[in-house]
């Protein structure tokens, strides 16, 4: 049993009671909520005629079904202005601070929490969406919650929950120009696969990761739960109390100090004890891509797609469905795969460094002539900010469409989606059949850089190709 | 908010019933769900969607469209079954389909903790086991009798001893598995935590 690690001494801190079933009471101490998996969670509330206990402790936005061409209201979509109607009245009823279209602070939940510094480490954030992951990015205990969950926290601030065991990955060295941390973490999936994860809280160390941004920290902690870790987590350092500095909702003034003397103080002790500890060589990590139809069948872009007796016995039977529904076969080349869709855009890969990074691809460069191709920025400060340096200029000069902040074809809930079986590069998260709004949609994942360089040759490139021109 | 359909309440410890078996490792709840059926307020009308883009795509010969199948409640899958996105609607989607109870090789976290907050236990057998059962059923339907205090599943011939976290068998058992009364009644206990946390006396609520 792990001792001594950030996530144990959060989650000690956290605890409130042993439960008579033999799991923990945990506190959340930051509750984020938006329009998909709340409704029926305050219908719950009124059927058990209970009040939010700390309204204070929730923030709302909306992100999963907006629009992103016209946001203007009522949507042209029914069942989308119902949802944003709801969490709007819900919010107001239980006074709840809503951050909605054109306040300036809306946006993907996981991007506006920790730009306006609510995500801060040491708490226990819980949110209705697998990717709260991602705000362990700042060394906060963080995880996805089913609408029941969400219920709880609304009524008690609190969840039942079993503590999870902790493994660390400890990645060595550093990784090379034109890699960036979503092709470590696509690698890190493939190597441990997308199961070794359940019943583990994931802790992301060593060099390689220290020397990521705390943007590029957030896209690996998305991803934990690909690899079937529902929290990933990363120790807080001066990166972290540097990037929080005066955000809006940080500590400030004389709170300042005391808030980074405690943030340092949950530090993995040096002698801490871990479940499990897995190392790689970070800087052998390639540009990575999925070639299938889980986040870890994926391959260096200069590999060719597995076969079966490459794949361990365990993950053959989804390898068998993955050829099948992809259209690929094995031995193949991911190189030069036509692309007919191109999205840069999500909770993993929609901040301003992933538009910057793309947008220096893409300048004086025009997108191929088939394809498709769309930027949604993560929030309305992401877009605010990406304006102001002239990115969006960039964008559409190169010929893609410039959208306003949602999660839009990373889960499709909105009008943007794949038709047939067209196969998209996609900086998002998941590769699942149909994830991206058709049935038979196809999804190659890789960073919002390997996106750009797709976009301009229209086929699966390698983005070093371009980088060191 | 009412509804017709009548969740599971109280102690369970029998599930009986018809097997319906699913084969196929990592089923995402996109699968289960897709999401363009996330956009309602209430769960009542995803019954009739599960997995809807699978069964269309095998036109009428999905499990859950076989005639064989109808009235199943008990579901055999294989692993890391429900990954993927948090969304509550896919445990809700199967539950008003008729599951009663899923028995599988391993299940994803998220997913498990919404099953088994909305009642529906998740038992796990070992790959063996569950061939069996999957490959029994390529002939004729198993019924299963599910006794959670003994951890069993039975028919006429077959028995197995069902695996299932100890906390979840616990809260079945008593009938206390509705998290939220249980955690109300330590009101002070959470009213003292959260004031005792550093942050909150360094943040300011006032955003």
């Amino acid at each position: 049993m792990s001792q001594d690690t950030l996530f144990d001494k959060v989650w000690d801190l956290h605890k409130v009671a042993n439960l008579p079933g033999g799991s923990d009471q945990i506190l959340i101490g930051l509750h984020l909520i938006h329009e998909v998996t709340s409704p029926q969670a305050f219908g719950a509330l009124k059927d058990k005629n209970l009040k939010v206990k700390f309204p204070q402790r929730t923030v709302a936005t909306v992100d999963h079904i907006v629009p992103t061409d016209n946001q203007s209201r009522p949507f042209k979509d029914n069942l989308a202005e119902q949802m944003i109607d709801t969490l709007e009245k819900n919010c107001i009823e239980h006074k709840i601070k809503f951050f909605n279209i054109g306040s300036g602070n809306q946006g993907i939940v996981h991007v506006v929490a920790p730009e306006l510094g609510l995500t801060q480490p040491g708490m226990t954030i819980a949110c209705g969406d697998s990717h709260t992951s991602t705000h362990g990015a700042f060394g906060s205990i963080a995880f996805g919650i089913g609408t029941s969950q969400v219920r709880d926290v609304l009524a008690t601030q609190t969840i039942a929950m079993n503590k999870l065991k902790v493994r660390q990955i400890w990645c060595e060295n550093k990784l090379s120009n034109g890699i960036y941390a979503k092709d470590l973490v696509l690698h890190i999936i493939n190597q441990l696969g997308v199961k070794a994860g359940v019943g583990y809280a994931y802790e992301f160390a060593g060099p390689a990761i220290s020397a990521l941004s705390m943007e590029e920290r957030m896209t690996i902690c998305n991803m934990s739960i690909e690899g079937g870790a529902r929290c990933g987590y990363i120790n807080p350092d001066e990166k972290t109390f540097s990037y929080m500095k005066n955000k809006l909702c940080s500590p400030q003034n004389e709170n300042w100090g005391k808030a980074v003397k405690w943030w340092k103080s949950l530090e993995s002790s040096d002698n801490c004890i871990y479940d499990d500890v897995f190392k790689l060589d970070a800087s052998k990590v390639e540009p990575t891509i999925t070639w299938g139809i889980t986040p870890g069948q994926s391959i260096g872009v200069n590999q060719k797609i597995p076969s079966l007796n490459e794949i361990n016995p365990n993950d053959q039977f989804i390898a068998e469905e993955a050829y099948e529904y992809m259209g690929f076969k094995p031995g193949q080349s991911i190189k030069n795969t036509p692309i007919d869709v191109c999205f840069i855009g999500s909770c993993t890969n929609g901040r301003i460094s992933d538009l910057r990074v793309a947008a220096k691809i893409l300048k004086h460069n025009k997108v191929a002539k088939h394809i498709k191709a769309f930027v949604v920025p993560g929030s309305e400060k992401v877009a605010k900010e990406a304006k102001k340096e002239g990115l969006d200029k960039i964008f559409i000069k190169a010929g893609f469409q410039w959208r306003e902040p949602g999660c839009s074809m990373c889960l499709a809930m909105n009008s943007d989606k794949l038709i047939g079986n067209q196969v998209s590069a996609s900086s998002s998260n998941r590769n699942f059949k149909g994830r991206q709004g058709s049935p038979n949609g196809r999804t190659l994942l890789m960073s919002p850089a390997m996106v750009a360089a797709a976009s301009l040759t229209g086929k699966v490139s390698d983005v070093r190709d371009f980088i060191n021109k | 908010m009412s509804s017709k359909f009548k969740p599971p309440i109280g102690n369970l410890s029998q599930i009986s019933g018809k097997c319906i078996s699913l084969v196929g490792d990592d089923i995402d709840t996109d699968r289960i769900i897709p999401a363009r059926f996330l956009k309602c307020i209430d769960f009542d009308s995803l019954g009739k969607y599960v997995f809807d883009d699978d069964r269309k795509t095998l036109k009428g010969n999905h499990p859950f469209d076989l005639e064989t199948n109808k009235g199943a409640s008990i579901l055999v899958v294989n692993s890391n079954f429900g990954c993927g996105s948090s969304r509550e609607h896919a445990p809700q989607a199967l539950m008003r389909w008729g599951i009663k109870a899923i028995i599988g090789e391993s299940f994803a976290d998220i997913f498990y903790s919404n099953c088994i907050a909305i009642g529906i236990p998740c038992f796990t057998l070992p790959k063996k086991s569950i061939k069996e059962i999957q490959k029994y059923q390529d002939i004729e339907n198993l019924f299963l009798e599910i006794d959670l205090f003994e951890s069993t599943a039975k028919a006429e011939e077959l028995k197995f001893n069902l695996e299932i976290k100890e906390t979840s068998k616990k809260m079945f058992l008593s009938g206390e598995w509705d998290a939220t009364s249980k955690l109300l009644e330590n009101k002070e206990l959470i009213d003292n935590r959260l004031n005792s946390l550093p942050y909150i006396q360094f943040n300011s609520d006032s955003f």
